[in-house]
């Protein structure tokens, strides 16, 4: 093109080309700026002014006086700085754990699980982990109220004494509503106040109702209990729908007991057989071999159809009913091949249903073995019945009194609003909520109860096996013990509710004992539990139920409908009683992973008319009875085609700061079927076209087959590679292309001597169930910050730990696009994702100012007081797993509703004294618990002795439930992750040299072929699946 | 070190204590018991020789030191009496033995030499000591008899103070000499200056008188004047450098000094003082700091550790009743003592006292300074991270009877000569101080 000779030209004056516009042309303003014909611009003022501030801030250097006040009388068991652990129990309604309370200075800062409990084994929940922060809620009751007034208690007892006096005088009812009651002694409790006023009754309901279960039980074996289960004993197990790893009954216990029968190793070759039949997916779901979609209306026809097939085998008659579906009769078949070895459960709340299931099991003769009915469980004592009929009452004003002990049926029972209305015409109401809910606020009076880590108490979870809750605290406000409250109404002369607890230990328990009974008593709270011989061993029972009727009341109740809800706890908020606990918030759901955000699931089949993209969701509007509830939908693989699922725990109104006003509250869809309550509905549901972004941790759903990142295989190909992984990354060198070598055997850095410890981590795909307790713990004891909702959209959560969550996808590898997209009904990989400790670490070598260095105990370390906050580390990363504190999250008012603990006064008694609290602009990441490793070696050198293995664990490591998490010293040939990785130096000759080698053909480390050498290695995610096609 | 475990009960006694003071009604019964077991006493009282086992001797010096030496000094009366020779003048070694363990029931028991000390110590209780072994007692009088068959120290010795430090400075030249002869050494050099100018002024005179070349003038009166040096170019630059770099020099020193508050000795609410409890009467800094062995923290202690002695010690040497008072009133009271804070490290770094005292053996005045001479403790060292540093490149790692070094020892001896410093297993590591 040729060039062009125009010459343009702005104005006159460039034309001219005078000497004024020559001199003028290089300023940037043509006219001078109005501050610059000031004497002192505004430049100056600020120049001066930062001057002036540094001069003062440079004199104003003497540091402040800083007091150190010593106790008066030191107690004898507290030594400043050294923690203190208190065996005792996590009681929430019917959910309970067996745990032990780490305190620094008096105040409870961690939570993990007491490994003496025979029940729940040393396991936690995230719910469990999460509750200690629970206790130093900003919305918790400073002290009793009658209405919104306060009171002191000793007017509360009178006003309480006389106006109970005066209904039970007049015959007046009275009613103590309460969820499940695990604790013997305020059943003890609450059989005295019964003494007093004879017209009482006790009304229990659960959240998420297990009566159906009871009334089978009831019905099948003449016993109305829920028996234990025992996973582990099962090498086949079917559910229909029933979570147990994340909500059913008694999740920890199960998720134990699972984990045992999912553990494969060459010496253990075999595992357990898992089928799921379920509509929304579960973390139960996810951690299946086989998941089946069905719709919630067709879970008892599946039962139908499974019995059918196994009294075919067992030349019973059949019923009639049930719907086809895949995969039935290869479970069939293979809960035949294992009879007595096997174990069907059903998540559904209906007796036939559950009739059905008990037949299943009886056919199997598993009672006995994987189901004890000797020893019943007490978790769901829940009575839909009684709980409607009180509301019935209620409305009906036939009850004069009401005390809700440690409930909140306005909120989580299904006619909440009922209630509501009904409790304005009783005479006398009282909540004791330790915190402030939805019935309290309702109540006439409210005498809050203690937090249960300030109180007294005991429980009873299974027959024989007793559990202790002792206070770790002192009580932080005006609260008392709502036991000792029953006490005081029903004019107890020692309403102590300590001494309550003791003497009736004392009585029930303190017999044939060789010792005294103080010994007694502090071994109990010392161990935190008690368990009393079995009575009777398991033993098999004879089946009365009536499968037939069963199986038509199913037919003649369940209709399938267009679009069909199922209601379910989410993975991180649980039933909501713990709904304002921003931990929990900010946990990503371990399957959608969103967070602070309530949605609908919609199958991605259902979705592909919405104009969906990865940030932008849209509303729906589902409506059910003339109910409806306005809900983003978030697009979720495996949910089955024509149904949605929405969580329950959200829509909370009086719960505080953190939790009111997210979503909707769903319970009040929750219907009767049968007798019982019903978390499924036939609903009307319809997309809106109001948009919505719903804060999800992970969009990218799939790993995009890419083995280097996840290595997944089944059993059987595992067998038939004889015991060998499929991926072994190699690397080509320059020398001769032909020659590939493993990655480990090259290496540009000069590596390190580990001549003390070498702390590594093994992380067992297989096990790890995806359930994040293991995140919250974390986030406890490393004060990690917590940063609400839009700053979680922003992608700036703190998380150290997160736990990606991986669907598979149905596109064959070299589809680029399609394996993106995650199947219809995928297979799911939980990948806890932390940094590695590579020992070639990337991050180090970009860090201008030294800030992150390696230890000589193969730790990649951060040093907040020397970071600048370039970021180039986090660029450099190739896990990312490396967190930018983008604001001061602490004493800082904008963050104050999602990070109470590093912004209220009472919130910051959480934090882990040992443990930096971060600032604005540097750069965190996962320390591998330093200050726990620098713990144990001091104890170990106070000592004068070896560090021993097990004696150094990472808070993710305690807090997992099936110990898929082992952390050690891999420089120690006896430690448990030496033995379980079976490391050896790649050369003898240097046993501290960086470079070892696994031979355990499971272990791999992500992304092996960059050659950074991580000092975690993960295991082989095996599926057991049926290779024969279904 | 070890003697660490004791210290606990014994700080727990002062609870203890009203209820001793209960026993007083309940003698009449025990007068008979304890009869008897003088009876028996007085039966094996010479079977009890006093070691001269220098184990024992040591051992009782380190429970000497730990227990006894906050009343007793071997050859001076102080709160209770001068040990030396106690094993002869009170009744048996036994009575000495019931006396340490519980001295409120011998005296209560009516025992009339007990009850003669007791009066006679204006009716001051000697701690009960029930943890003690009978062993551990014997080897405590070990000690005494050690110390009292001691030939008397020459009068040089004693007339030297406490402390030390004054002989260090005697053996280099000392430091006023210095002073004054480098003064004369400059006012020498400043005459000759005079002189030399003289000479030079006079001789420029005495050419001036001849007749010179053009070349030679200059030679005799240069161009280039002192003033001409002044105002040039190259001097100006010099001067300005020179300035401005000691300025800046200047300005990061006082950078470097923000916040470092070495010598900071505030006032303290009570003007307690080291120099008599530490220094005069040699009390073991950890009864004081029970926390110094096993915490994070020495802990400053608790009132009722105070209490201990200042149950009867009611009146001080120096300030008679007034500051001494502020404990009892704090103690009668309940309210604690607001101590004002000395050594202040940033909430960034982490640092263990055990890891410190217990493990390593450094010594307190390692950092802390001649603590035992300060009325008012202050700041002794910098408390900066260079000062850390410095100290773990120095410091050979206290290896000694402790199996966690083992391996670690083996390893290093198999690579180097030199004995391993705490540098040498990560004691400079980011991660070691900072999490």
């Amino acid at each position: 093109m040729e060039e062009s000779k125009k010459v343009y030209w702005k104005g006159i004056e460039q034309l001219a080309n005078n000497p004024e516009f020559v001199k003028n042309a290089h300023h940037e303003f043509a006219q001078p700026g109005p501050e610059e014909d000031l004497g002192h611009s505004r430049r100056d003022f600020l120049k001066m002014m930062g001057f002036g501030v540094s001069a003062v801030a440079l004199a104003a250097c003497e540091a402040p006086i800083r007091k150190a006040i010593p106790y008066v009388n030191k107690p004898v068991d507290i030594d400043p700085s050294l923690p203190n652990y208190y065996a005792s129990s996590y009681i929430n309604g019917g959910d309970y754990c067996s745990i032990v309370v780490k305190t620094r200075e008096g105040r409870p800062i961690k939570i993990e699980g007491n490994a003496l409990s025979a029940v729940t084994k040393g396991g936690t929940s995230a719910q469990v982990e999460a509750s200690v922060l629970s206790l130093y809620d900003n919305a918790r009751l400073r002290g009793p109220k009658i209405g919104k007034d306060k009171i002191s208690w000793e007017d509360l007892d009178r006003q309480v004494i006389s106006k109970l006096n005066e209904i039970s005088g007049k015959g007046g009812q009275i009613r103590i509503v309460s969820n499940t009651i695990l604790s013997p002694s305020t059943k003890a409790a609450i059989e005295k106040f019964k003494a007093t006023y004879a017209t009482t009754q006790v009304v229990q309901y659960d959240q998420t109702s297990a009566f159906g279960i009871a009334k089978a039980n009831e019905e099948s074996f003449g016993t109305a209990v829920i028996p234990s289960y025992d996973f582990s004993k099962a090498k086949v197990i079917v559910s229909i729908a029933a979570d147990f790893i994340g909500s059913w009954i008694s999740p920890i216990e199960f998720t134990k007991q699972y984990a045992l029968t999912r553990e494969v190793s060459e010496d253990k070759r075999d595992m357990s057989r898992h089928y799921q039949f379920e509509s929304v997916l579960s973390i139960t779901g996810a951690n299946a071999d086989h998941r089946i979609q069905i719709k919630p209306s067709e879970e008892g026809a599946v039962a139908v159809v499974l019995y059918n097939l196994l009294a075919g085998k067992a030349g019973k008659p059949v019923i009639s009913g049930g719907v086809e579906k895949p995969y039935i009769a290869k479970a069939a078949e293979d809960l035949w091949a294992n009879r007595g070895n096997a174990l069907v459960v059903a998540g559904s709340n209906d007796k036939s249903v559950q009739v059905v299931i008990n037949a299943i099991n009886d056919l199997l003769g598993n009672y006995g073995t994987t189901i004890d009915l000797n020893t019943p469980v007490n978790y769901r004592q829940g009575d839909d019945v009684a709980m409607t009929n009180f509301v019935g009452e209620l409305e009906g004003g036939k009850i004069d009194a009401v005390i809700f002990y440690n409930c909140n049926p306005v909120y989580d029972f299904p006619t909440g609003d009922k209630i509501a209305a009904g409790l304005k015409g009783v005479e006398l109401s009282i909540a004791t909520s330790y915190k402030e809910d939805e019935t309290g606020t309702l109540a006439k009076y409210v005498a809050p109860d203690h937090h249960f880590l300030e109180a007294w108490n005991d429980a009873e979870p299974k027959k024989n096996h007793f559990s202790l809750g002792q206070p770790s605290i002192t009580p932080i406000f005006k609260s008392r013990a709502a036991q000792e409250s029953l006490l005081v109404w029903a004019n107890e002369p020692k309403a102590d509710y300590f001494e309550f607890v003791k003497n009736n230990w004392k009585s029930w328990f303190y017999k044939d004992q060789t010792f005294d009974f103080q010994s007694f008593w502090d071994k109990c709270l010392y161990d935190g539990v008690y368990e009393l011989p079995a009575t009777a061993a398991a033993t098999a029972v004879t089946f009365a139920g009536n499968v037939g009727a069963a199986a038509d009341a199913i037919a003649s109740n369940y209709k399938a409908g267009t679009w069909e809800l199922v209601i379910y706890e989410s993975g991180n908020i649980g039933n909501g009683s713990q709904a304002n606990n921003p931990l929990l918030q900010e946990l990503p759901d371990p399957i959608t992973k969103a967070t602070w955000d309530h949605y609908v699931t919609v199958a991605p089949k259902d979705a592909k008319d919405i104009d969906f993209t990865e940030s932008v969701t849209k509303y729906a509007t589902i409506t059910f009875n003339g109910k409806s509830v306005k809900l983003p939908m978030l697009v979720q693989p495996g949910q089955t085609p024509g149904t949605i699922g929405i969580p329950v725990g959200y829509g909370r109104t009086k719960a505080g700061k953190v939790a009111d006003g997210i979503g909707q509250n769903i319970y009040p869809f929750v219907n009767l079927v049968n007798g019982s309550l019903n978390y499924t509905a036939n609903v009307t549901f319809i997309p809106t076209s109001e948009t919505y972004q719903i804060a999800q941790t992970q969009t990218h759903n799939t790993y995009m087959g890419r083995a280097t990142v996840v290595q997944e295989t089944s059993l059987s190909e595992f067998k038939d590679k004889n015991w060998d992984r499929e991926f072994h990354p190699k690397v080509a060198t320059w020398t001769d292309p032909e020659h590939k070598v493993a990655p480990g055997e090259l290496s540009l850095w000069k590596g390190h001597e580990y001549n003390n410890h070498h702390w590594g981590m093994a992380i067992d795909l297989n096990t790890c169930t995806g359930c994040a307790a293991c995140v919250v713990a974390c986030n406890v004891e490393n004060n990690v910050a917590l940063v609400g909702r839009e700053e979680v959209i922003n992608r700036r959560e703190m998380h150290w730990l997160r736990i990606d969550r991986y669907y598979s996808s149905d596109a064959p590898a070299d589809d680029w696009r399609g394996v993106e997209v995650a199947s219809e009904n995928p297979d799911v990989v939980f990948q806890p994702m932390l940094c590695q400790h590579c020992n070639n670490a990337p991050c180090e070598t970009v860090c201008p100012v030294a800030a992150t260095t390696h230890s000589t105990e193969g730790l990649n370390q951060m040093t907040y007081n020397r970071c600048i906050g370039t970021r180039y580390c986090a660029n450099n990363c190739p896990y990312k797993v490396r967190r930018f504190n983008w604001f001061k999250y602490h004493d800082n008012s904008q963050f104050e509703a999602a990070n109470p603990a590093m912004n209220t006064d009472l919130g910051k008694m959480v934090l882990n004294p040992d443990v930096t609290v971060r600032s604005r602009g540097v750069m965190e990441k996962c320390s591998f618990c330093v200050q726990r490793i620098q713990a144990g070696k001091l104890t170990a050198k106070k000592e004068r002795r070896p560090l021993k293995d097990g004696e150094v664990v990472t808070a993710c490591s305690a807090a997992c439930s099936t110990g898929a998490i082992v952390f050690g010293d891999i420089n120690n040939p006896e430690s448990k992750i030496s033995k379980l990785l079976k490391i050896r130096p790649l050369d003898e000759k240097k046993p501290h040299s960086i470079d070892k080698v696994t031979d355990n053909p499971r272990a791999y480390q992500v992304l092996e072929e960059i050659g950074v050498k991580p000092n975690i290695w993960y295991l082989t995610k095996v599926r057991n699946k049926d290779t024969a096609k279904a | 070190m070890s003697s660490d475990s004791r210290f606990v009960p014994l700080v727990l006694k002062t609870d203890t204590e009203p209820n001793m003071i209960k026993h007083f009604t309940s003698t009449a019964c025990k007068f008979f018991t304890l009869v008897l077991v003088f009876a028996l006493i007085s039966f094996n009282n010479y079977a009890q020789e006093i070691s001269k086992d220098p184990a024992a001797i040591n051992a009782g010096q380190a429970l000497f030191n730990a227990n006894c030496k906050a009343c007793h000094r071997v050859q001076q009366k102080l709160v209770g009496p001068a040990l030396a020779g106690v094993y002869d003048r009170t009744p048996s070694i036994d009575w000495i033995k019931s006396f340490v363990k519980n001295s409120s029931a011998v005296i209560a028991s009516g025992e009339p030499y007990a009850v003669k000390l007791y009066n006679e110590y204006n009716k001051t209780q000697m701690t009960a000591f029930s943890s003690f072994k009978d062993e551990d007692i014997m080897n405590i009088l070990a000690y005494i008899k050690a110390e009292a068959d001691k030939p008397a120290p020459d009068a040089a010795a004693q007339t030297t103070p406490d402390g030390g430090g004054q002989p260090a400075a005697n053996t280099g030249l000392p430091s006023t000499y210095l002073n004054v002869i480098l003064v004369g050494m400059i006012i020498i050099l400043i005459l000759l200056l005079i002189v030399l100018g003289f000479l030079v002024s006079a001789l420029k005179r005495f050419i001036d008188q001849k007749t010179l070349t053009e070349e030679d003038k200059e030679v005799v009166h240069p161009t280039v004047t002192t003033g001409s040096i002044f105002k040039s170019r190259g001097f100006v630059f010099i001067v300005v450098f020179l300035t401005a770099a000691l300025g800046f020099k200047a300005v990061i020193n006082g950078l470097y000094s923000v916040g470092v508050q070495q010598g900071y000795a505030p006032k303290q609410p009570i003007a307690f003082s080291h120099k008599i409890h530490a220094g005069q009467y040699e009390i073991d800094c950890k009864y004081c700091h029970v926390g110094v062995m096993k915490n994070k923290s020495a802990t400053i202690p608790s009132v009722n550790i105070c209490m201990n002695c200042h149950n009867q010690i009611k009146t001080g040497t120096i300030t008679g009743d007034a500051e001494i008072g502020k404990i009892v009133k704090a103690y009668e009271t309940n309210k604690p003592i607001e101590w004002v804070r000395i050594h202040n490290l940033p909430d960034l770094a982490y640092f263990n006292h055990a890891q410190h005292v217990n493990v390593a053996g450094v010594e307190c005045q390692t950092c802390h300074g001649p603590i035992e001479t300060m009325d008012v403790v202050r700041q002794h060292s910098l408390l900066t991270m260079g000062w850390c540093i410095d100290c773990h490149r120095k410091t050979d790692v206290n290896t000694k009877g402790n199996a966690y070094y083992d391996n670690l020892v083996e390893i290093h001896n198999q690579s180097k000569k030199t004995p391993m410093k705490v540098e040498d297993i990560g004691g400079l590591e980011c991660s070691k101080c900072h999490y």
